[in-house]
């Protein structure tokens, strides 16, 4: 069973008469479960790639298959639908909301579900889980200001799994983190995955994409190998 | 559910505002000076209105008035001959026979009272004062709501027995006699000498409206009976003003008409109007002044000064909107990053249309009942107002002008169906001037807005 499905995936930017050719013929498919880091130098077309997976733009060319939907035929509503319901963002600079607290921010999600049903007990329940499950029970109402950088990535890993989606999109997740940092939120991420979870990360450290079961390296708009490239056990 | 939701969404945009709280709070001001301003001014406008309809109702709203009008020099000159060749005294103004026409030709009357007047130096003892002196028949205070103090007023015997007696009115009273008791005195006015057998409480000032009617003092009255005023003062007034002399010859000043039924009054005062032309010919020496008419006029100018006070208001709500505008224009491109995020965490564009929309019009609704607040204050600031204005301004100059009474006199009242209209008129600008922002920050590119720094 796949999570997310690209045959033959394209997109090009058309810049006056240059046509920019970003994704050249992108072809993978994530199992249920998978934990892939997608790795590439700039330029490779690897943020093009991320935006494409996380439908907040649409492919000029081939599919994207995400849970069944074909995302490149869905128009501006449905893409929202589709983020909301089937994707976890996780980012480099985190993108807590300033002026929320830690659980209402966790909260953002569940407002714009598609049945736009009213926060109830139920979900500040889980909400709550989620923080005591990302280590920050105690600090519900704090807001991100107040909080290290480590603690508001958790923050942003309770958010993105609040509405329990198909898959993880983790941006560079421990780009602005230091090393010890680092190593505690790449845990939670393969805790999350040994769970069942199927992530997909976006980073061009080694140290980071060989916590993954596999990586995939873009080069020049193509995918360039993929595979067990480098293995936790390796330096 | 409903419900809820907009509750949650107002109170989110509450707190995005509260973050900024003076900038809130100054973009608010627009909003609130325009809704107090609309207030402010709708409650002035109603309130001199009140008071012009007060001043005309104090004349009667039955009531016909039929003034004798001293005619253009001209035609005075036809009247008394032409030229030197001898003395003639002007003759205008209405007849006695007019009364006796009006009075039995007229079916919709209930009553009629005539009355001649003369301005005329009254003195008691060493003390004088310049007073209107009236002559006129019983029903006179009646039909000019007058109400007696003290005594009695004049009786249909004091007319038929030409009485020397009169009723004198309440500043008349405590000028000539601010000590003694009035009753049974005896004034002297010209060459004659009156018994008071009664003294008027005080009465305020009935209408001047339209410039056709002078306001009327009945403070500074002296009553005698008509046909007291005929045989000691006469028809014909002779007047010395320094060195010039002058005569002219009257025999009514005004014959007041009540009508029965407030429908006829317009209709018998054309009736009056075409019966009296026809006896006076070309001399335009009467004028006929209805009440209601004047009621109706004022009514008119109302809605004007509503219109015209209201609109010049509602520029000020306009540029209160577009500071909101401005203010929130800028707090998209501010936000440009949590536009972003909520994007990508699954708002769809009108989720941010609604967002920003909320937060304008929760910014413009409070500043309107803030505005409405104030608003409300109004006849109190107006109170402040005028003591700065009485203190400050008037002493000096005309104190007792007729603009000047009107001023003191008026009370701001609110026009309670202008505070729902300010509030929905300021909610109507966060509207309308929070859609264009909101859009704005609903049509950007969340990608883009996601890298906004």
């Amino acid at each position: 069973m796949h999570a997310a499905r690209l045959i033959d995936l394209t997109k090009f930017y058309f810049l006056g008469d240059n046509i920019v050719r970003a994704l050249r013929g992108v072809s993978a498919d994530f199992p249920m479960g998978d934990f892939v880091a997608i790795m590439g130098s700039s330029g490779s077309g690897k943020s093009t790639l991320l935006n494409l997976l996380g439908a907040l733009d649409r492919p000029t060319g081939g599919q994207y298959i995400l849970a069944g939907y074909d995302v490149g035929t869905l128009n501006d509503d449905d893409l929202s639908e589709i983020r909301n319901r089937l994707i976890g963002f996780i980012f480099q600079s985190y993108n807590l909301i300033p002026q929320y607290t830690v659980l209402e921010n966790i909260q953002v999600p569940l407002h714009y579900r598609s049945n736009r049903r009213t926060i109830g007990s139920t979900e500040i329940n889980r909400c709550l889980d989620l923080a005591e499950r990302v280590g920050l029970a105690e600090r519900l109402d704090h807001r991100p200001f107040q909080l290290s950088g480590g603690q508001q990535q958790r923050v942003a890993i309770a958010r993105a799994l609040v509405n329990d989606p198909e898959i993880i999109l983790a941006d560079e997740p421990t780009g602005n983190l230091d090393s010890v940092t680092e190593k505690e939120i790449m845990d939670l991420l393969t805790a999350l995955n040994r769970e069942g979870r199927t992530i997909i990360l976006v980073t061009h450290e080694t140290s980071v994409a060989r916590r993954a079961r596999h990586q995939i390296v873009m080069k020049d708009g193509l995918i360039h190998s993929e595979g067990m490239l480098i293995t936790d056990g390796e330096k | 559910m409903p419900f809820a939701n907009t509750l949650r969404t107002v109170r989110l945009a509450l707190k995005s505002l509260l973050l900024h709280k003076l900038r809130s709070g100054l973009t608010m001001l627009g909003i609130v000076f325009g809704v107090f301003s609309v207030i402010a001014m709708l409650a002035i406008g109603e309130g001199a209105s009140a008071q012009a309809q007060a001043q005309v109702l104090a004349l009667g709203a039955t009531n016909i008035i039929v003034l004798t009008v001293k005619p253009p020099p001209d035609s005075q000159q036809n009247s008394s001959g032409g030229g030197r060749r001898g003395f003639v005294v002007p003759q205008y103004g209405l007849l006695r026979s007019d009364y006796d026409l009006l009075t039995s030709t007229l079916p919709t009357i209930s009553g009629a009272v005539r009355m001649r007047e003369l301005v005329s130096e009254v003195r008691y003892l060493q003390r004088t004062l310049n007073c209107r002196l009236v002559g006129t028949t019983t029903e006179y205070a009646e039909m000019n709501h007058l109400q007696l103090l003290r005594g009695r007023f004049l009786s249909d015997q004091d007319e038929a027995d030409m009485a020397n007696v009169c009723v004198i009115g309440a500043e008349t009273a405590s000028t000539l006699f601010p000590l003694e008791d009035p009753l049974g005195q005896i004034i002297q006015v010209r060459t004659h000498r009156y018994t008071i057998i009664g003294v008027m409480r005080s009465r305020t000032a009935s209408a001047a409206i339209g410039g056709s009617l002078s306001g009327q003092d009945f403070n500074k009255d002296v009553y005698i009976p008509l046909s007291t005023f005929r045989v000691r003062v006469g028809d014909i007034v002779f007047t010395r003003l320094s060195g010039t002399f002058s005569a002219e010859q009257v025999e009514l000043s005004q014959i007041t008409l009540k009508v029965r039924d407030m429908k006829d009054v317009v209709a018998t005062s054309e009736v009056v109007k075409e019966s009296l032309s026809r006896t006076h010919g070309a001399k335009s020496d009467f004028d006929v002044i209805v009440p209601l008419e004047l009621l109706r006029q004022a009514d008119q100018i109302r809605h004007i000064f509503n219109i015209v006070l209201g609109s010049i208001a509602a520029i000020s709500l306009v540029v209160g909107g577009i500071g909101i505008m401005n203010i929130m224009l800028a707090t998209v491109t501010e936000r440009t990053r949590e536009i972003g995020i909520r994007r990508a965490l699954g708002a769809r564009q009108r989720d941010i249309i609604h967002q920003f929309l909320t937060e304008t019009i929760v910014l413009a609704g409070s500043g309107g009942l803030i505005g409405i607040l104030l608003g409300l204050s109004t006849p109190l600031a107006f109170q402040g107002l005028k003591v700065i204005v009485q203190n400050f301004v008037l002493e000096q100059e005309s104190g007792n002008s007729q603009m000047s009474k009107m001023f003191t006199e008026m009370e701001p009242r609110i026009a309670w169906w202008s505070l729902p209209v300010a509030f929905g008129i300021s909610v109507g600008i966060g509207v309308i001037f929070g859609l264009y922002p909101a859009r704005s920050a609903a049509k950007m590119d969340p990608i883009e807005a996601l890298r906004h720094e």
